[in-house]
Protein backbone atom coordinates (compact mmCIF):
# COMPACT_ATOMS: atom_id res chain seq x y z
CA UNK A 1 0.00 0.00 0.00
CA UNK A 2 1.35 3.83 -1.21
CA UNK A 3 1.71 5.14 2.33
CA UNK A 4 2.79 8.75 1.67
CA UNK A 5 0.88 11.46 3.32
CA UNK A 6 2.39 14.47 0.94
CA UNK A 7 1.07 15.08 -2.57
CA UNK A 8 2.59 16.94 -4.82
CA UNK A 9 1.37 20.15 -6.69
CA UNK A 10 0.62 18.20 -9.96
CA UNK A 11 -0.53 15.40 -7.86
CA UNK A 12 -2.91 17.64 -5.48
CA UNK A 13 -4.54 19.45 -8.65
CA UNK A 14 -5.50 15.56 -9.99
CA UNK A 15 -7.44 14.78 -7.24
CA UNK A 16 -9.14 18.38 -7.07
CA UNK A 17 -10.07 18.47 -10.56
CA UNK A 18 -11.23 14.55 -9.92
CA UNK A 19 -13.32 16.00 -7.51
CA UNK A 20 -15.12 17.81 -9.50
CA UNK A 21 -16.29 15.07 -10.86
CA UNK A 22 -16.99 12.93 -7.53
CA UNK A 23 -14.33 10.41 -8.99
CA UNK A 24 -11.69 11.50 -6.35
CA UNK A 25 -11.61 8.42 -3.38
CA UNK A 26 -11.99 9.43 -0.07
CA UNK A 27 -8.28 8.81 0.86
CA UNK A 28 -7.59 11.04 -1.76
CA UNK A 29 -9.31 14.03 -0.81
CA UNK A 30 -7.92 13.04 2.49
CA UNK A 31 -4.57 13.81 1.31
CA UNK A 32 -5.47 17.29 -0.87
CA UNK A 33 -6.72 18.25 2.39
CA UNK A 34 -3.69 17.89 3.76
CA UNK A 35 -1.71 19.13 1.07
CA UNK A 36 -4.13 22.18 0.99
CA UNK A 37 -3.66 23.14 4.60
CA UNK A 38 0.46 24.50 3.78
CA UNK A 39 0.31 24.98 0.15
CA UNK A 40 -1.31 28.52 -1.08
CA UNK A 41 -1.42 27.76 -4.48
CA UNK A 42 -3.19 24.45 -4.81
CA UNK A 43 -5.53 26.30 -2.42
CA UNK A 44 -5.94 29.40 -4.93
CA UNK A 45 -6.39 26.36 -7.76
CA UNK A 46 -8.90 24.75 -5.32
CA UNK A 47 -10.92 27.94 -4.54
CA UNK A 48 -11.24 28.66 -8.37
CA UNK A 49 -11.95 25.19 -9.36
CA UNK A 50 -14.95 25.28 -7.20
CA UNK A 51 -16.19 28.37 -8.53
CA UNK A 52 -16.18 27.10 -11.57
CA UNK A 53 -18.12 24.09 -11.21
CA UNK A 54 -20.79 26.12 -9.22
CA UNK A 55 -21.23 28.60 -12.19
CA UNK A 56 -21.60 25.90 -14.55
CA UNK A 57 -23.89 24.36 -12.33
CA UNK A 58 -26.09 27.33 -12.00
CA UNK A 59 -26.01 28.03 -15.65
CA UNK A 60 -27.92 24.95 -16.60
CA UNK A 61 -26.26 24.95 -19.97
CA UNK A 62 -27.77 22.19 -22.20
CA UNK A 63 -25.68 20.84 -25.13
CA UNK A 64 -27.25 20.13 -28.56
CA UNK A 65 -28.28 16.22 -28.71
CA UNK A 66 -25.56 14.73 -30.93
CA UNK A 67 -27.76 13.35 -33.39
CA UNK A 68 -29.26 16.54 -34.03
CA UNK A 69 -25.62 18.13 -34.74
CA UNK A 70 -24.53 15.19 -37.30
CA UNK A 71 -28.50 16.11 -38.85
CA UNK A 72 -27.25 19.59 -39.49
CA UNK A 73 -23.67 19.07 -40.47
CA UNK A 74 -25.22 16.62 -42.77
CA UNK A 75 -27.97 19.26 -44.46
CA UNK A 76 -25.23 21.67 -44.39
CA UNK A 77 -22.54 19.17 -46.43
CA UNK A 78 -25.87 18.82 -49.10
CA UNK A 79 -27.04 22.40 -49.62
CA UNK A 80 -22.65 22.58 -50.04
CA UNK A 81 -23.01 20.47 -52.43
CA UNK A 82 -25.96 21.38 -54.25
CA UNK A 83 -24.25 25.24 -54.42
CA UNK B 1 -12.72 32.89 -49.41
CA UNK B 2 -12.13 30.67 -46.65
CA UNK B 3 -13.52 27.03 -46.99
CA UNK B 4 -16.35 26.50 -44.64
CA UNK B 5 -16.15 23.31 -43.15
CA UNK B 6 -19.68 22.78 -41.75
CA UNK B 7 -18.24 20.00 -39.13
CA UNK B 8 -16.10 21.91 -36.69
CA UNK B 9 -18.76 25.07 -37.60
CA UNK B 10 -21.61 23.27 -36.11
CA UNK B 11 -19.32 21.81 -33.83
CA UNK B 12 -18.04 25.22 -32.39
CA UNK B 13 -21.41 27.03 -32.64
CA UNK B 14 -24.62 24.70 -32.20
CA UNK B 15 -24.56 24.69 -28.62
CA UNK B 16 -24.47 28.48 -27.79
CA UNK B 17 -27.28 28.48 -30.46
CA UNK B 18 -28.98 26.00 -28.78
CA UNK B 19 -28.91 27.52 -25.68
CA UNK B 20 -29.71 31.03 -26.62
CA UNK B 21 -32.79 29.56 -28.52
CA UNK B 22 -34.09 27.40 -25.73
CA UNK B 23 -34.78 29.88 -23.31
CA UNK B 24 -36.58 32.17 -25.68
CA UNK B 25 -38.87 29.44 -27.33
CA UNK B 26 -38.92 26.69 -24.65
CA UNK B 27 -39.86 23.68 -26.68
CA UNK B 28 -36.79 21.67 -27.75
CA UNK B 29 -37.80 20.72 -31.27
CA UNK B 30 -38.97 24.03 -32.28
CA UNK B 31 -35.10 25.17 -30.76
CA UNK B 32 -33.22 22.16 -33.33
CA UNK B 33 -35.63 23.53 -35.84
CA UNK B 34 -34.39 26.79 -36.21
CA UNK B 35 -30.94 26.15 -35.40
CA UNK B 36 -30.82 23.66 -37.89
CA UNK B 37 -32.44 26.82 -40.62
CA UNK B 38 -30.29 29.28 -39.29
CA UNK B 39 -27.09 27.23 -40.13
CA UNK B 40 -28.59 26.94 -43.66
CA UNK B 41 -29.09 30.71 -43.90
CA UNK B 42 -25.84 31.21 -42.94
CA UNK B 43 -23.87 29.19 -45.33
CA UNK B 44 -25.91 30.68 -47.87
CA UNK B 45 -25.28 34.17 -46.63
CA UNK B 46 -21.82 33.63 -46.14
CA UNK B 47 -20.31 35.54 -48.68
CA UNK B 48 -22.03 38.61 -47.02
CA UNK B 49 -20.19 37.95 -43.65
CA UNK B 50 -17.85 40.74 -43.45
CA UNK B 51 -16.15 39.68 -41.07
CA UNK B 52 -17.03 42.54 -38.84
CA UNK B 53 -18.87 40.86 -35.83
CA UNK B 54 -17.43 37.81 -34.94
CA UNK B 55 -18.72 34.24 -36.48
CA UNK B 56 -21.09 33.83 -33.52
CA UNK B 57 -22.33 37.44 -32.99
CA UNK B 58 -23.37 36.99 -37.14
CA UNK B 59 -25.01 33.75 -36.29
CA UNK B 60 -26.88 34.83 -33.38
CA UNK B 61 -28.51 37.60 -35.91
CA UNK B 62 -29.68 35.39 -38.26
CA UNK B 63 -30.84 33.44 -35.41
CA UNK B 64 -32.75 36.02 -33.89
CA UNK B 65 -34.68 37.07 -36.81
CA UNK B 66 -35.74 33.16 -37.62
CA UNK B 67 -37.28 33.45 -33.50
CA UNK B 68 -39.15 36.22 -34.48
CA UNK B 69 -40.25 34.74 -37.73
CA UNK B 70 -41.54 31.65 -35.69
CA UNK B 71 -43.44 33.75 -33.16
CA UNK B 72 -44.93 35.94 -36.32
CA UNK B 73 -46.21 32.40 -37.65
CA UNK B 74 -47.81 31.38 -34.40
CA UNK B 75 -49.49 34.72 -33.60
CA UNK B 76 -51.09 34.80 -37.46
CA UNK B 77 -52.52 31.15 -36.40
CA UNK B 78 -53.61 32.36 -33.58
CA UNK B 79 -55.19 35.66 -34.83
CA UNK B 80 -54.64 39.19 -33.39
CA UNK B 81 -52.63 38.63 -29.99
CA UNK B 82 -55.66 38.15 -26.96
CA UNK B 83 -55.88 39.89 -23.56
CA UNK B 84 -59.11 38.97 -20.97
CA UNK B 85 -59.97 41.41 -18.99
CA UNK B 86 -62.50 39.68 -16.27
CA UNK B 87 -63.09 43.21 -14.30
CA UNK B 88 -66.89 44.02 -14.95
CA UNK B 89 -66.82 47.57 -13.39
CA UNK B 90 -64.75 50.02 -14.63
CA UNK B 91 -63.65 51.34 -10.48
CA UNK B 92 -61.65 47.59 -10.91
CA UNK B 93 -59.60 48.36 -13.70
CA UNK B 94 -56.33 49.81 -11.85
CA UNK B 95 -56.23 46.72 -9.74
CA UNK B 96 -56.05 44.82 -12.79
CA UNK B 97 -53.55 46.65 -14.25
CA UNK B 98 -51.41 46.21 -10.96
CA UNK B 99 -52.12 42.72 -10.40
CA UNK B 100 -50.69 41.80 -13.88
CA UNK B 101 -47.97 44.56 -13.80
CA UNK B 102 -46.32 42.82 -11.19
CA UNK B 103 -46.55 38.42 -11.36
CA UNK B 104 -45.74 37.50 -8.28
CA UNK B 105 -45.28 33.88 -9.61
CA UNK B 106 -42.04 35.16 -11.64
CA UNK B 107 -39.78 35.52 -8.98
CA UNK B 108 -37.00 33.73 -10.65
CA UNK B 109 -36.97 35.99 -13.95
CA UNK B 110 -34.26 37.72 -12.98
CA UNK B 111 -32.23 34.79 -12.23
CA UNK B 112 -32.94 32.33 -14.92
CA UNK B 113 -32.16 35.87 -17.10
CA UNK B 114 -28.73 35.95 -15.14
CA UNK B 115 -27.94 32.31 -15.31
CA UNK B 116 -28.83 32.29 -19.58
CA UNK B 117 -25.52 34.67 -19.41
CA UNK B 118 -23.53 33.21 -17.12
CA UNK B 119 -24.43 30.00 -19.58
CA UNK B 120 -23.26 31.97 -22.81
CA UNK B 121 -20.47 33.27 -21.22
CA UNK B 122 -19.17 29.48 -20.07
CA UNK B 123 -20.07 28.55 -23.96
CA UNK B 124 -18.33 31.72 -25.39
CA UNK B 125 -15.13 30.69 -23.42
CA UNK B 126 -14.85 27.45 -24.65
CA UNK B 127 -15.14 28.42 -27.86
CA UNK B 128 -11.39 29.17 -27.33
CA UNK B 129 -10.37 25.74 -26.59
CA UNK B 130 -9.67 23.39 -29.66
CA UNK B 131 -12.56 21.70 -30.72
CA UNK B 132 -11.35 18.02 -29.55
CA UNK B 133 -10.85 19.59 -26.04
CA UNK B 134 -13.90 21.63 -25.60
CA UNK B 135 -15.70 18.79 -26.63
CA UNK B 136 -14.28 16.10 -24.38
CA UNK B 137 -15.22 18.92 -21.34
CA UNK B 138 -18.50 19.27 -22.55
CA UNK B 139 -19.50 15.72 -22.70
CA UNK B 140 -17.42 15.05 -19.20
CA UNK B 141 -18.69 17.91 -17.35
CA UNK B 142 -22.05 19.11 -19.11
CA UNK B 143 -23.00 15.91 -20.29
CA UNK B 144 -21.70 13.93 -17.35
CA UNK B 145 -20.07 11.02 -19.70
CA UNK B 146 -18.37 8.05 -17.74
CA UNK B 147 -14.44 9.00 -17.87
CA UNK B 148 -14.46 5.11 -19.44
CA UNK B 149 -17.02 6.02 -21.94
CA UNK B 150 -15.12 9.25 -23.17
CA UNK B 151 -11.94 7.69 -23.22
CA UNK B 152 -13.09 4.53 -25.62
CA UNK B 153 -14.75 6.79 -27.84
CA UNK B 154 -11.45 9.34 -28.16
CA UNK B 155 -8.88 6.24 -27.63
CA UNK B 156 -7.11 8.05 -25.61
CA UNK B 157 -6.06 7.32 -21.52
CA UNK B 158 -7.71 8.15 -18.50
CA UNK B 159 -4.46 10.11 -17.58
CA UNK B 160 -4.91 12.01 -21.38
CA UNK B 161 -8.33 12.98 -20.24
CA UNK B 162 -7.20 14.73 -17.17
CA UNK B 163 -5.11 16.15 -18.58
CA UNK B 164 -7.44 17.89 -21.18
CA UNK B 165 -9.42 18.33 -18.45
CA UNK B 166 -7.35 20.24 -16.49
CA UNK B 167 -6.17 22.48 -19.50
CA UNK B 168 -9.71 23.20 -20.16
CA UNK B 169 -10.55 23.86 -16.82
CA UNK B 170 -7.99 26.37 -16.27
CA UNK B 171 -8.22 28.03 -19.70
CA UNK B 172 -11.99 28.67 -18.79
CA UNK B 173 -11.71 29.94 -15.43
CA UNK B 174 -9.14 32.09 -16.51
CA UNK B 175 -11.70 33.57 -19.21
CA UNK B 176 -14.32 33.95 -17.25
CA UNK B 177 -12.76 35.19 -14.42
CA UNK B 178 -11.90 38.28 -17.34
CA UNK B 179 -15.26 38.41 -18.90
CA UNK B 180 -17.66 37.41 -16.08
CA UNK B 181 -17.14 37.24 -12.44
CA UNK B 182 -15.73 40.74 -12.19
Amino acid sequence: MNMKFFLKCTEAVNVCDKSQYEEATFFDKLLLRIHLLYCSLCRGYSFRNRKLTQAIKESDIKTLPDDQKQLIKERLRQAMANQ
Amino acid sequence: MEVLNPDLWVDKYADYLYNYTIVRVNDREVAQDLISETFLAGLKSKKNFKGEASERTWLISILKRKIIDHYRKINSNKGKAEVHINYRNEDSEGDWLEENASDPFDRNAENTMENEELGLAILACLEKLNEKQAEIFKLKTIDGFDTEAICKEFNISPSNLWVIIHRARKSLADCLEKNWFN
